[in-house]
C-alpha cells in the first residue's frame, strides 16, 4: 500500500485521541470521541477542523480570471475582488469533475479550492482545458495548510487571537497574522454554521492551530473529524463529491442551478447543461427523512414504497442527524415517475426491505442566528 | 481495559454468558469503541433460529453499518427492546443493560469456539 500522507497537524492530532482513517491518499482523523459529540460541539459552541488535506491551485497571470471563468460554472465577473464564491468544474458533458471554491483575489491571481479526492482528474483536466492565454497554473497543496474554525462561537474565539476578522462578511476574504502566522482568512465552511477557513503555510500550522485550541478553551472548542464533518455538511444540504456529484451528474441535477451561470459568455460544458435545461431534468436531488425506523446510506435504492422493482432513484448520502434527532438522506429521483414534491412518499430499500420514507424540504438545518460582523 | 472473566468472546467483538439453557450476548467494549456512537441494532425475531458465526443482525453508528454475529447456536428467547429508543445503551453499558439478545441454547450448541477473558484479551493484544 501506498505510505499515506501526513498533514502538519497529524502529530496534534493524535496526540488528542484521534482516531485516523485513509482519505484521498492522507491519514485523517475520522473523530476524536464520539461523531455526535462533536457535531453537537459546532453546532452549539465551536469546532476546529484540520482539512490541510484539501486542494490549494493558484492561476496567476494578466489572464487568471479570464482562464478561470471558462473552466467553472459560475460567474466571475459577479463578484468583485476579495470575494469568494462556489462554482462546478464541468466536463464538456456538462458534469461535475469536481466543486469547488473560487477565491478572486484579482484579474491576475486566483485561488481554486478543491477535494483532495479528486486531485489527480482536476489538475489533468486543468492542464487539458486551460485556455491558451498568458495564465500559470501551480499546484501549492502539498505546502499550504487549512484548518475550519466552525460554529457560533468562531467569531469570539478568533477574537481573542485577533480582532481583525470579525468584520469580514459571509464569502469574503482577506490576509493577516493570527499568533504571529501570516494567513489568508475567509468567512465560510462546510457546515452551516458561522466560521472561518484558515490557509497558512505548513511551517504555521501547529502554532495557529494551538493557538485556536487555547483560545477555544473557554468557549467549548472542540477537535472535530471527518465524520462530524460529514453529517454537519449533509444536514445544510452541501453537497459532497463522490456523493451527490460525479462525473456522471451535473450541476443542474443535483440542483446547483444558482451556482451555474448560463448567461456569462462562454464556459466548459456550458452547451451541455443549456441543452440539459432545455430537454428537461429527469433526475434530480431531492432530500428525505426516513418515517420508519432505518437509517439510508449512499448507495441504497429508492423504490415505490410499495414495490422494490419500481426502482425510483438512488440514495446519495444519509445519516442519523444529530440535530433533527431524524435519519436524513439525500437522493436522486426520477422527475417523471416522482416529482420533487415534499410529503412525497417512498421507499428506501435496505437490506432487502423496504422502508418507508418521505421527500422533505432541504436543508435539514438552518443556522438560526445572524452573522456578528461587529 | 477490564474484560469481564464470566464471559466468552467471539473473534468478532460479541460476548456471550451462558447460564443453563440460556446464553445472553452482546458487543464488547473493543467493537463499541471501534464502531463509535451506536444509533441503530437490528436483530433477529423472538423464535428465529440463529447458528454460530451466522449474522443475525446489524448494528449501526453515525457512519458505518457493521454485521452482528451469533456466538452460538439456539433460536432467539428475547431481544433488548429497549435499544430501539435508546441504542446508546450499547455504547454506555455494553456488558450491561445494553445487552442484545437472548439465545435459547440448540441441542448441538458448543462453546468450544469461544474465546474466555484471558484468550480474548491476547487475541485483542495481537490485532494492534
Amino acid at each position: 500500500m501506498e505510505e499515506l500522507l501526513k498533514t502538519p497537524l497529524n502529530d496534534a492530532i493524535k496526540r488528542r485521541g484521534a482516531k485516523m482513517v485513509a482519505y484521498a491518499g492522507y491519514e485523517m482523523p475520522v473523530r476524536f470521541g464520539s461523531i455526535v459529540e462533536e457535531h453537537q460541539a459546532v453546532r452549539l459552541a465551536a469546532g476546529l477542523f484540520d482539512v490541510s488535506h484539501m486542494t490549494e491551485f493558484w492561476l496567476e497571470g494578466p489572464d487568471a480570471l479570464k482562464a478561470a471563468n471558462y473552466l467553472v460554472s459560475n460567474d466571475l465577473n459577479a463578484v468583485v475582488d476579495g470575494d469568494m464564491q462556489y462554482s462546478v468544474m464541468c466536463t464538456a458533458e456538462g458534469t461535475a469533475v469536481d466543486d469547488l471554491m473560487v477565491y478572486r483575489y484579482g484579474a491576475d491571481k486566483i485561488l481554486l479550492v478543491m477535494n483532495a479526492a479528486c486531485k489527480a482528474q482536476d489538475i489533468a483536466h486543468i492542464q487539458a482545458n486551460l485556455p491558451k492565454l498568458d495564465v500559470r497554473f501551480t499546484d501549492r497543496s502539498l505546502e499550504t495548510a487549512q484548518l475550519a474554525l466552525q460554529g457560533p462561537k468562531a467569531v469570539s474565539i478568533l477574537e481573542k487571537l485577533t480582532g481583525a476578522f470579525v468584520s469580514l462578511p459571509t464569502m469574503k476574504f482577506t490576509e493577516g497574522d493570527i499568533a504571529g502566522v501570516p494567513s489568508l482568512v475567509s468567512r465560510s465552511g462546510y457546515t452551516g454554521e458561522d466560521g472561518y477557513e484558515i490557509y497558512c503555510d505548513n511551517a504555521g500550522a501547529l502554532a495557529l492551530f494551538e493557538a485556536l485550541m487555547s483560545a477555544g478553551k473557554a468557549e467549548g472548542l472542540s477537535p472535530v473529524g471527518l465524520g462530524a464533518r460529514d453529517t454537519l455538511r449533509l444536514e445544510s444540504k452541501m453537497p459532497l463529491y463522490g456523493n451527490e456529484l460525479s462525473m456522471s451528474i451535473t450541476p443542474l441535477e443535483a440542483r446547483l442551478g444558482w451556482a451555474v451561470a448560463l448567461d456569462k459568455p462562454d464556459f466548459l460544458g456550458k452547451a451541455a447543461l443549456l441543452a440539459q435545461k432545455e430537454a428537461g431534468l429527469t433526475r434530480r436531488l431531492v432530500g428525505f427523512e426516513m418515517t420508519e425506523k432505518a437509517i439510508p446510506r449512499h448507495g441504497y435504492p429508492v423504490v415505490a414504497p410499495d414495490d422494490a422493482s419500481v426502482v425510483w432513484g438512488e440514495v446519495t448520502s444519509g445519516c442519523p442527524s444529530p440535530t433533527t434527532g431524524k435519519n436524513i438522506g439525500l437522493a436522486y429521483i426520477d422527475v417523471a415517475k416522482v416529482g420533487t414534491k415534499p410529503g412525497t412518499q417512498i421507499g428506501i430499500e435496505i437490506r432487502g426491505k423496504i422502508k418507508s420514507a418521505k421527500i422533505v424540504k432541504t436543508p435539514f438545518y438552518k443556522r438560526p442566528y445572524p452573522v456578528r460582523t461587529k | 481495559m477490564k474484560l469481564p472473566d464470566n464471559l466468552k468472546y467471539t473473534k468478532s467483538h460479541e460476548w456471550v454468558l451462558i447460564e443453563g439453557e440460556t446464553a445472553t450476548m452482546g458487543i464488547t467494549q473493543f467493537a463499541v469503541e471501534q464502531l463509535g456512537d451506536i444509533t441503530l441494532v437490528e436483530c433477529p425475531q423472538v423464535g428465529d433460529s440463529v447458528k454460530a458465526n451466522d449474522t443475525m443482525g446489524t448494528i449501526e453508528s453515525v457512519k458505518a453499518v457493521s454485521d452482528l454475529y451469533c456466538p452460538i447456536d439456539g433460536t432467539v428467547l428475547s431481544v433488548n427492546e429497549a435499544l430501539e429508543d435508546e441504542p446508546e445503551k450499547v455504547n454506555d453499558d455494553c456488558y450491561g443493560d445494553g445487552w442484545i439478545a437472548k439465545i435459547t441454547l440448540g441441542d448441538d450448541a458448543t462453546d468450544e469456539d469461544l474465546m474466555d477473558a484471558t484468550a480474548y484479551e491476547e487475541y485483542l493484544d495481537s490485532l494492534d
